[in-house]
């Protein structure tokens, strides 16, 4: 109490001094000081001098700048005979058998694994539905585009993968590309496998977060880089306890057909502290007891991943996609997943016919075991082919056929690629090659010819194709 | 000065001699120009360039009254301070805490969410939830069945009760032309057409996804918006976002008007080009940009750009405003930039052929470079399409990421557009979609006409079927939908982030569909629930009922 007082006294004090050297000082002094302030006021308040006004150009300047400014075209020319430009036409549906350019063949290009393309049954709940719903939904979820048929397709697919809640999105491409920004932000860090498709590649863009590639399938380099983070946080925890993590990562590659070690990625979940986004859209409804996928597989607790997320256009033979996962996490989306939110929500019939391939799919779990078999058949057949190699693992449903030896350019190597996928479209044999935006992808795999194994094709069918790719090896590759 | 109104009109000369050669509504624009024009010339958003349009182009947004300003900020600042008290509560555990809680095992995890994130979420948007999402059990149409929730716990959670609200009138769907219906031509060729082909495609266009439907639906839509080629893609978001990319790169300059839908934005940044924002609707603004953008070129190193797109969309959905097309091409034309339509909402709903605002301006369409659209508002179908030069088509067609790597468009779905375009261009023999045109744009007139006299304050254009209607108030927003609701009829609220914090609105969406006595009870009923909410803010004096009789909803039928 006293200081205080001392101390005011004491401020006191130093006031009446200044006041008195004021009136001491010599004007000479005061006036100087006065333009000094003078000349703060006007730095304080003169305006900022902006970089761009910089430029003492001349409006003449300007118009001549303008006047000679010649864009670049909006878009490159595409030479007329560019591989890509002129799509194979399929009239009819793309079930078991397909017309490829007029040529009816066995279908083992489309994602339709399980043969519910054109399943009677589907067809007729989606038909109803059609008559009961119409096409179109006219609105985003929030709108008035949430239907009946949404809330029941959500509530079976959260009760299929045995999870809290389910997110259904009108298009399977949008699916982990919208829920990836939905939770990685600025400054967050995703690690993530070096062979995830296009689809992550684009959500991660999105989201704006630190993106950290390990090879793919390696546990020890993700191991190496989530060590190399966590000397990183303990140079600033402040930073760390904020900055969110993430591994994405795919249940089967849709790129290299092969499975990811989830196992040992959940253990790494907990030993680094890491959430788990896995993409399934190649792995539901197709590995597992029940179709469940990799964690199915593997007999890893779905509440140990945060979110999974599918397609529904492979297996299910529908259009758009889901995620799914505990409430805390999936319920976010409602709100913060673009796909979702500023979409038109998926077409109710649609949503029926995902409904009927989820009722096919419990009542007959066999039809796993039968894929897994004729997968398994078509690996073994497809071994040994002069100047091909399969990549991929015996139970997944697409796999790769690669050049053994490459002759050095993409182009030549597509092109003969292209040559063998001809050779077996003449016999009958619908086959793809696996495309790519060759500038745009991360790491750009290898050309390959794609081969999909579906429930409907009988082992002599399975054989034909077998036999027919070897021969257009043997004819194209020698 | 009593005119706070901002009125957005372009060129006296075309509201003196088009409007009076359409002849009846000559006193109405008398009045308006007596009334209150004083306001628009302080309104620096108007950039005259008249003899670029060749009608009148009306479009309002009438400044907000300073009090109900003042109001609204306060609303949200008591609900901020109430959300901090409720906050404070739940951490003592004083209230009962609904939010998904994070799994014991990953308490130790960098948490998923900042608390801040939700903080929106948990204390405002919560309170009035149940006006969104309401889920229905009926064809999106004229009218529709919303299945009846309650819920027991302050909007955390809701619970079907089993009833099903019949016949609610739609003011909410995107449903313009009325397509969304369950019989009909559309609807029996999409049975045929699901019986045929199935529901899925599972394949891409590249790898034979590409179905003869598709190939038959890419001419009809080029053939449709007057173009040489045109490609469909399955969902409308995506044909933003997954194609803007493939068009613009680094060292591009993109100009997006503020109000650009999501999609639009997304598209701009995942391509990588710099992205500059002009003011909506301003042409001062967008030419301002433009100039300096070729005299700087790009920052730091002074390159000229590679190219320069403008991204606009025909009308912006949540202020119901119609772009300066012309305007927008004139400047697109003078500094050599390409122009990027986004036709969401104005396909279908706009022009005399239903062309779009390229229609509706009557201009050509290959002065925009880049025609976009989706099929799910007019056509009642779903997916989106690019429209262009041939050139611009075979290059998406090749570097599309839709068309490589996403599944192509459902059969069904194809055959809805094929089916509804042909209807709207005549080509099924009937004047069925014509009649329907006109349906729509008296509709709209008729609407907005009698909201106005009503004492709303109403945005946008005058001949757009997007129909916005202020609330400001947050706690407006939550009660209008209810009221609007326990009269049988469903509309739209928005608020915050949809729009500026102070401009929560309601939005109508006219329907060709709707007859005249559903767009009276729909009135009334809005007239009533104004009433009951205090929502006529409107301070503008328009023409009684008896002075705008000749304007009544037949006579604006006979022309």
């Amino acid at each position: 109490m006293i200081q205080t007082t001392k101390m005011a006294s004491g401020q006191q004090w130093v006031l009446v001094e200044m006041v008195q050297a004021f009136y001491e000082a010599p004007a000479y002094h005061l006036i100087l000081e006065g333009i000094l302030i003078l000349w703060i006021i006007r730095l304080l308040f003169s305006k900022t001098y902006k970089l761009q006004e910089r430029s003492d150009l001349t409006e003449k300047e300007k118009e001549e700048l303008i006047e000679e400014w010649q864009p670049e075209p909006l878009v490159p020319a595409v030479s007329n005979d560019h591989p890509s430009l002129n799509y194979d036409v399929v009239t009819g549906p793309p079930s078991h058998k397909i017309t490829v350019n007029g040529k009816e063949c066995i279908n083992f290009a489309s994602f339709n694994f399980l043969g519910l393309l054109d399943n009677e049954r589907v067809k007729q709940k989606a038909l109803a539905s059609l008559k009961k719903y119409g096409v179109g939904t006219c609105g985003p979820r929030g709108f008035y585009g949430t239907f009946d048929v949404h809330l029941e397709l959500e509530e079976r697919l959260a009760k299929f993968m045995k999870t809290e809640e389910a997110i259904i999105y009108s298009y399977g491409f949008a699916t982990i590309a919208s829920a990836i920004p939905a939770y990685s932000k600025r400054g967050d860090i995703v690690f993530v496998d070096e062979a995830a498709c296009f689809s992550i590649q684009k959500g991660l863009q999105a989201s704006r977060s630190f993106i950290k590639y390990f090879k793919h399938n390696d546990m020890e380099d993700l191991e190496r880089l989530l060590k190399e983070q966590e000397l990183e946080d303990q140079k600033n925890p402040r930073k760390a306890r904020v900055t969110r993590r993430f591994i994405v990562v795919e249940g089967l590659y849709m790129n290299t057909s092969d499975i990811c070690p989830l196992p040992e990625l959940v253990k790494l979940k907990y030993k680094y502290k890491v959430r788990i986004f896995l993409e399934e859209s190649m792995s539901f409804g197709v590995l597992g007891e029940h179709g469940r996928g990799v964690t199915e597989h593997f007999g890893v607790s779905i509440d140990d991943i945060d979110l999974i997320s599918a397609n529904m256009e492979n297996a299910v033979a529908s259009i758009g996609g889901f995620c799914c996962g505990r409430s805390f996490v999936i319920d976010h989306q409602r709100l913060s997943g673009q796909g979702y939110c500023f979409s038109a929500s998926l077409p109710p019939m649609l949503a029926s016919a995902a409904i009927e391939a989820l009722n096919i799919m419990e009542e007959d779990p066999e039809i796993f075991t039968i894929l897994r078999e004729k997968c398994k058949h078509a690996h073994k057949a497809l071994q040994d082919i002069p100047g091909l190699k399969v990549v991929g693992e015996a139970f997944a449903p697409a796999l790769h056929l690669q050049l053994e030896h490459s002759t050095g350019s993409r182009e030549s190597d597509v092109r003969t690629l292209r040559s063998i996928i001809d050779y077996c479209l003449d016999r009958q044999i619908a086959l793809t090659q696996a495309r790519y935006l060759d500038k745009e992808e991360r790491f750009l795999p290898p050309p390959s010819i794609r081969v999909v194994v579906t429930v409907e094709q009988t082992e002599e069918e399975i054989e034909k194709a077998t036999s027919c790719i070897r021969e257009a090896a043997l004819a194209r590759l020698e | 000065m009593q005119g706070v109104e901002v009125v957005k009109v372009d060129d006296f000369k075309y509201l003196g001699s088009t409007i009076q050669s359409n002849g009846q509504c000559r006193k109405e624009v008398k009045k308006r120009v007596q009334a209150g024009w004083s306001g628009w010339r302080q309104n620096h958003n108007v950039w005259h360039n008249a003899s670029v349009y060749n009608k009148p182009f009306v479009e309002s947004f009438e400044e907000t009254p300073l009090l109900v300003a003042v109001l609204t900020y306060m609303g949200y600042g008591i609900l901020t301070l109430f959300g901090y008290l409720r906050d404070f509560l739940r951490d003592w555990n004083f209230e009962k805490c609904h939010v998904a809680k994070e799994r014991d095992e990953q308490k130790d995890f960098v948490p998923l969410y900042q608390d801040f994130e939700n903080f929106y979420t948990r204390n405002l948007y919560m309170r009035i939830r149940d006006n969104w999402n309401r889920p229905i059990c009926s064809v999106p149409g004229a009218r529709m069945d919303v299945m009846e929730r309650v819920t027991h716990d302050y909007n955390w959670t809701f619970k079907h009760t089993g009833t099903v609200l019949f016949d609610v009138i739609n003011m909410g769907s995107y449903n313009y032309l009325g397509f969304a219906e369950n019989s009909g031509l559309c609807a029996n060729a999409a049975v045929e057409a699901a019986m045929k082909y199935g529901l899925g495609v599972c394949g891409t266009r590249h790898e034979i996804g590409n179905l003869d439907k598709h190939e038959e639906l890419e001419k009809l839509v080029a053939r449709f918006l007057g173009v040489e080629s045109s490609m469909v893609f399955g969902m409308g978001f995506a044909t933003n976002s997954m194609n803007i990319p493939t068009l613009a790169g680094k060292g591009c300059l993109i100009l997006s008007d503020e109000l650009n839908h999501a999609s639009l934005v997304l598209g701009a940044r995942l391509s990588g080009s710099t992205i500059r924002v002009f003011k909506h609707n301003n042409m001062q603004s967008l030419e301002k940009l433009l100039r300096d953008a070729i005299v700087h070129g790009q920052p730091r190193t002074h390159r000229p750009w590679k190219k320069i797109l403008i991204l606009v969309e025909g009308i912006y959905s949540m202020e119901g405003s119609i772009v300066r097309l012309p305007e927008v091409i004139a400047l697109k034309k003078k500094y050599k930039a390409y122009l990027y339509l986004d036709e969401a909402h104005s396909i279908g709903a706009l022009g005399p052929g239903g062309r779009g605002v390229v229609d509706y301006f009557g201009l050509d369409p290959c002065d925009v470079d880049i025609m976009m659209g989706t099929f799910t508002k007019s056509f009642g179908a779903a997916g989106g399409y690019i429209g262009g030069n041939k050139e611009l088509i075979d290059y998406l067609r090749t570097h599309s990421h839709s068309a490589i790597y996403a599944t192509s468009m459902s059969p069904p779905v194809a055959q809805q557009i094929i089916t509804s375009m042909k209807c709207i261009m005549g080509e099924d023999g009937t004047t069925l979609g014509q009649e329907r045109l006109c349906q729509l744009s008296k509709n709209t007139t008729y609407f907005r006409r009698r909201l106005q006299e009503m004492g709303f304050i109403i945005y946008g254009n005058n001949d757009s079927p997007v129909v916005p209607l202020m609330l400001y108030m947050p706690a407006k927003i939550g009660a209008f939908g209810r009221e609007m609701l326990k009269r049988n009829i469903g509309t739209v609220v928005v608020g915050f982030p949809a729009t500026p914090i102070i401009e929560s609105r309601a939005r109508f969406c006219v329907s060709a569909a709707h007859t005249k006595e559903m767009l009276d009870t729909a009135l009334n009923a809005i007239s009533e629930v104004g009433d009951l909410l205090q929502l006529k803010y409107s301070r503008h004096a328009w023409p009684s009922d008896e002075e705008t009789n000749h304007f009544s909803y037949l006579d604006s039928h006979q022309d």
